[in-house]
């Protein structure tokens, strides 16, 4: 340790929507440390590394590299430089092997002009023994674990000889075993000599891998300090600009008549794999019924088919005992239905028009706001200004698009519209992720206060955190199936969970999934 | 955001500016007065009542074409049949008018809705088809098309064709059916009227009204507008219908009010004319009116310079393409477009910082 | 009667002559599909290069050189469209739409511009690519009627099916096009210009549809006359997609609508009503699809198990 590879100076992003992402900021790597980039979500972690990686274009800045002042274009000058990037989203084609994912734009050839498979494949193994990943490079990438996906980024980075590697938030999508994996996998690579970039928002993963830290707070640089020296607490007080405020103040959970009955429940996916197998649940009204797991284990296929968007499945769901198999959404969501989505941006808004056309989506066929062939615009407009003030949305005014706002913005024109029809069934999926913690920490404030008003939650999330802190009873979901229920919330850990997310753990008997038969 | 709009203006007019110059190159290159040429293409339609009556009567059934794609655009699917339903649209009228006897007025009116239902079934079929069997609208509309072309021939030649006459044309269509002038010395007839509601009604439709605003929010976000209870399918459909519609009932007018006889034996190219009008009217019909009469002037202007010099009309075509190429083209002042908002940006962080 | 038709030799003959431009141009849709952008400009590229195929083989006085300089145009064509699709972010489908448009008109300007003639190129004298007996497979009954006796495009054409199978499954070039056409963001973070793969996949994509062109003026016909593409680009791209952008699928469907053309062609002579007859082409093509999408679609439903 001890020699700069890297200096980033005075590097200064402006988004196309105005957005200052990255303000001034200065970041130095020591060779064959880890170094953690550290900040919430929004802070411009992830567009700093995006400018190192040469996908974003900095308006300000210089890079230099073993003392090189050097110019990164695109992702190739990166990686002919020897820098490496694992995204948040797995980069992988679907339909390719592990070996053709790897070896892709640097094909071995055979005859000069055609691919040589056996190569590839030799090739790819050799490279993954050498770093003791255990995979088989044969297999196609759609059929791998998001463990494995992981694993395949990584080794594509390290194929093209990455000395430096980023890593963009690796441990969001993994199980804590997982993780404890990749933490082996990490150090081994420290060892051999890799640089890593570690970017995260968990304190406490940086304390147990990190050498030094990097803190971003609101696109500024907040310094960088040696791991061993520095606490938790100031870590995060750098991080937030205030002492963060986890626990909410809950009222004892007050429950009365149950409103949604799933029995028997089961889902076939697109590849006939089935996704939702057997589930039975009751959700009462005063309660937040909240649903954790891995990402991918059948949470998205049961949310289309509790909210309508889906109605292919098998076995019964009811809503105030009806029946809802040939409910359009319209009909469930005039039923008092609310659906935070997982996916802002797909199911969420539509970006190009303003903040009033996103906000009326889902009642501006009531009386209220339409005739039988006008809409009322004047009582629109004076409503969505009523909700922005309601929901802090920060904007110009409700003409604007919402393409324009921030994350945590959007979701909250979301949550805003979804709540503003007084629900009495609220399916929130992943209501808080990648938005601020100030944004967050307001939705779900409004979460308890639906609950505490009686409204019955359906609350998923792969946010552990946010799972323990919310909800009033709390079901594991591996593979489509509960493996653990717990009706007390307060004493379950993060590792206990985890557990029952990987399926290490299984309770057969889920006593409290459902209050009557 | 108000730099934004001022911006696109700008773009736009920069795009129609440029193509022009591209077309004036190349009547440069390729005529041996190009001048003179040039001249009769930007002043031909304003030199006599007549040739600007000529502008204001071409522009009559661009606006109805125009309207009818932007409100299938507006559901975000790219459904070309548009060209065979306005050609059906003539066709169907004048079978109707040829074998029915009503009053005046009633004549017209019965007239241009039978073209106007004729030419929603051109623009059903591969939206309907879509529905059904999920094929691609795209293909199976320009396919539409063709077979509305040799359909209506075949009708032409064999069951309306006035053996009297010349060459392959329909009987003409009785005088209480056809449209009258309403400009003495021009062409210009009632239809100016009738195009000019249909660009105003469609504009209520879809801005002020509930099924205009499913309409706008299917086809700026699909899924979106599913998961908040809107009926996608039915509004794809019924843009799709009332776009067919308003195509066919401008192939009617246009031939109650400029033909009289059925004289169509290949395609019109409406079709391609409306992607143009629309491109230039950001797919409000409010603003069609003035795409339209853009083109229509362009297009006398150069019908008048053919006739007068050896520039042949097509050169507009190819002006119309580079139009549609540019305006389309978002990074064109793109560049300018980032440093105007970066500056924006930059500006507000140091008023913050005075704070 | 009819049946008798079909089944003959000649009919068989025609039909691969049929075939020829549409496979060409459907070939040319698989590669621009592969990389994730449709090509619907094949229409215009088509048929400036029916127009360019007898101009330059006319210059030349070789047929040959004549289709070389083409193909450049019909790559030229096709970097155009790439340029205003990935450089300025034009919607791929108004600029394909825009490029039909223009060359619309300006095959007629620069046909008159080059020769005087108005709608047909009667006075340019130009050299088409000769029709070819292959030894031995002539003789043998009923296929040597078939396959024998074609234009050398014909053959060309029936070749580049392999070659563009080859390309795709099995050089690096081709899984880059497909991993572009994929996943783009997974290519682009492995160094992969997706833009770069997207440039050559659209050239490339041109200079395989001129050879359909130029064989439209220079072997189908003897002529350019306007307009003469006639859909062709258009039900290429049907092919090609339901030949699931494959080169070996977008052949076999190319040959279906193919023989409908040619059985257009022959019914044409016939007592039919020739208006009736010239549907054939397209009206097979729409059921076509329809069938097509509609067994897909069942398909995946019955993966869901409804």
């Amino acid at each position: 340790m001890g020699d700069k590879v890297l200096q980033m100076n005075n590097i200064m992003k402006i988004y196309p929507n105005g957005v200052v992402a990255v303000e001034d900021v200065t970041f130095e790597l020591e060779k064959g440390e880890i170094h953690a980039l550290l900040g919430e979500n929004g802070a411009g972690k992830s567009t700093l590394m995006k400018v190192l990686f040469g996908i974003e274009s900095p308006e300000q800045g210089e890079i230099i590299l073993n003392s090189q002042k050097i110019d990164i274009k695109s992702p190739q000058d990166a990686i002919k430089k020897g820098i490496g990037m694992v995204h948040q989203h797995f980069m992988l084609v679907p339909s390719l092997t592990v070996a053709e994912n790897i070896v892709l734009g640097v094909e071995p050839k055979k005859s000069r002009f055609f691919i040589d498979k056996e190569k590839a494949f030799k090739l790819s193994k050799e490279t993954a023994d050498m770093y003791n990943f255990d995979i088989d490079v044969t297999e196609r990438v759609e059929e791998l674990p998001v463990g494995l996906k992981q694993k395949v980024e990584i080794l594509k980075a390290l194929y093209r000889g990455a000395d430096i590697l980023i890593l963009d938030e690796p441990t969001a999508v993994l199980t804590p075993q997982e993780t404890e994996e990749l933490f082996i996998q990490l150090k081994l690579l420290k060892e051999k000599g890799h640089t890593i970039i570690f970017i995260s928002h968990k304190l406490d993963e940086i304390k147990e891998i990190c050498d030094r830290a990097t803190i971003m707070r609101n696109g500024k640089g907040k310094g960088t300090y040696l791991v061993k020296d520095i606490t938790t607490a100031e870590m995060s007080r750098l991080m937030v600009g205030r002492d963060v405020v986890t626990t909410f103040d809950k009222v004892p959970v007050n429950l009365k008549e149950t409103v949604l009955k799933v029995r028997n429940l089961c889902i076939t996916g697109t590849t006939g794999i089935k996704r939702v197998d057997d589930l039975s649940f009751d959700v009462k009204k005063g309660e937040i019924f909240g649903i954790a797991g891995v990402e991918g284990n059948g949470q998205g296929h049961l949310v289309e088919v509790l909210t309508g968007l889906s109605n292919k499945y098998k076995g019964q769901i009811r809503i105030f005992d009806q029946d809802i198999k040939k409910c359009s959404i319209r009909e469930l969501r005039d039923l008092g239905m609310a659906h935070i989505p997982e996916d802002r941006m797909t199911f969420g808004c539509a970006k190009n028009m303003n903040i009033m056309d996103n906000m009326f989506t889902n009642q501006y066929h009531k009386p209220d706001y339409s005739g039988k062939v006008l809409l009322k615009n004047k009582i629109i407009e004076s409503r969505v200004n009523e909700l922005i003030k309601e929901f802090k949305v920060k904007c110009k005014s409700y003409r604007q698009s919402v393409a324009m706002l921030s994350g945590g913005n959007i979701q909250k024109v979301v949550v805003a519209r979804e709540f503003s029809t007084n629900p009495t069934i609220i399916i929130a999926n992943q209501p808080t992720r990648g938005i601020d913690v100030g944004a967050a920490s307001f939705i779900r404030q409004r979460i308890l206060d639906f609950r505490d008003a009686g409204c019955a939650i359906i609350l998923i999330s792969a946010d552990l955190n946010e799972v323990l802190e919310l909800s009033d009873r709390l079901a594991v979901i591996y593979k489509g199936r509960f493996s653990g229920i717990f009706k007390d919330v307060k004493n379950v850990t993060e590792l206990e969970l985890g557990k029952y997310m990987l399926g290490i753990k299984k309770d057969d008997r889920l006593e409290g999934i459902i209050y009557e038969q | 955001m108000n730099s934004n709009t001022k911006l696109n203006i700008l773009r736009t007019l920069l795009a129609v500016f440029i193509a022009l110059l591209i077309s004036f190159g190349i009547i440069f290159l390729t005529s041996e007065e190009p001048v003179k040429a040039i001249v009769q293409l930007l002043t031909g339609p304003l030199q006599s009542q007549r040739r600007f009556g000529n502008v204001i009567e071409a522009m009559i059934p661009l606006i109805f074409t125009g309207v009818g794609i932007s409100i299938m655009f507006a559901a975000n699917e790219i459904n070309l049949a548009g060209e065979g339903a306005f050609h059906l649209g003539g066709l169907a009228a004048t079978y109707f008018a040829l074998n029915t006897a009503l009053p005046p007025v009633i004549s017209p009116l019965a007239t241009i809705i039978v073209a106007g239902l004729c030419g929603m079934i051109v623009t059903g079929i591969p939206a309907l088809m879509k529905i059904k069997t999920e094929s691609d609208v795209l293909v199976s509309s320009l396919m539409m098309n063709y077979l509305i072309l040799y359909f209506s021939t075949y009708i032409l030649s064999n069951i309306l064709r006035d053996p009297k006459a010349g060459a392959v044309v329909s009987y003409a269509v009785p005088s209480v059916t056809q449209f009258g002038t309403i400009i003495s010395g021009t062409r210009i007839h009632i239809g100016l009227f009738i195009a000019l509601a249909v660009a105003v009604l469609a504009y209520v439709f879809l801005y002020k009204t509930k099924l205009g605003y499913e309409l706008r929010v299917t086809g700026e976000n699909r899924e979106f507008a599913r998961y908040s209870g809107i009926n996608v399918v039915k509004i794809t459909l019924v843009s799709q219908l009332v776009g067919g519609t308003i195509f066919g009932i401008g192939g009617g007018v246009e031939l109650l009010g400029m033909y009289n006889r059925f004289t169509w034996t290949s395609l019109l190219g409406y079709g391609w004319d409306a992607i143009i009008i629309t491109t230039l009217a950001k797919k409000n019909p409010i603003y069609v009116p003035f795409a339209a009469f853009f083109l229509a002037y362009l297009r006398t202007g150069a019908s008048i310079m053919s006739r007068s010099t050896d520039v042949v009309t097509e050169i507009v075509t190819i002006t119309q393409g580079i139009i549609i190429l540019l305006v389309v083209a978002e990074q064109f002042l793109s560049k300018y477009k980032h440093k105007i908002i970066a500056r924006e940006a930059k500006a507000a962080l140091v008023e913050k910082e005075g704070e | 009667m009819i049946l008798d038709a079909i089944f003959s030799p000649e009919f068989l003959n025609n039909t691969l002559r049929a075939t020829t431009p549409i496979l060409f141009a459907a070939l040319a849709s698989a590669i621009a599909s592969k990389s994730g952008v449709i090509n619907m400009a094949l229409e215009g590229i088509m048929l400036f290069t029916a127009l360019f195929g007898v101009i330059f083989s006319a210059a030349f006085q070789s047929p040959w050189l004549g289709l070389l300089a083409t193909m450049a145009v019909g790559g030229f064509i096709g970097f155009l469209l790439a340029f205003f699709v990935l450089r300025l972010k034009t919607d791929e489908i108004l600029a394909a739409i825009a490029i039909n448009l223009i060359a619309n008109g300006a095959t007629i300007l620069i046909l008159l511009f080059v020769s005087g003639d108005r709608g047909i190129s009667s006075s340019i004298q130009s050299i088409i690519i000769p029709r070819i007996t292959l030894p031995i497979i002539k003789d043998i009954p009923f296929l040597g009627e078939v396959l024998s006796n074609q234009n050398v495009l014909t053959y060309i054409s029936l070749i580049m099916v392999a070659v563009v199978h080859i390309f795709l499954y099995k050089t690096p070039l081709g899984l880059q096009i497909r991993a572009v056409g994929e996943n783009k963001d997974a290519a682009e973070s492995v160094g992969i210009s997706s833009k770069k793969i997207r440039y050559i996949s659209l050239t490339l994509s041109g200079v395989i549809a001129s050879l359909g062109g130029f064989f439209l003026s220079g072997g189908y016909m003897t002529k350019f006359t306007i307009g003469m593409s006639a859909g062709r680009g258009f039900i290429a791209l049907a092919a090609s997609a339901m030949g699931g952008n494959t080169p070996i699928g977008s052949f076999l469907v190319s040959l279906l609508f193919g023989a409908a053309q040619a059985l257009s062609n022959i019914l044409q002579l016939g007592a039919w009503p020739h208006e009736l007859v010239q549907m054939l082409p397209y009206a097979t093509t729409l059921i076509g699809l329809g069938v097509y999408s509609y067994s897909r679609m069942k398909k995946r439903q019955r993966l869901t198990g409804r």
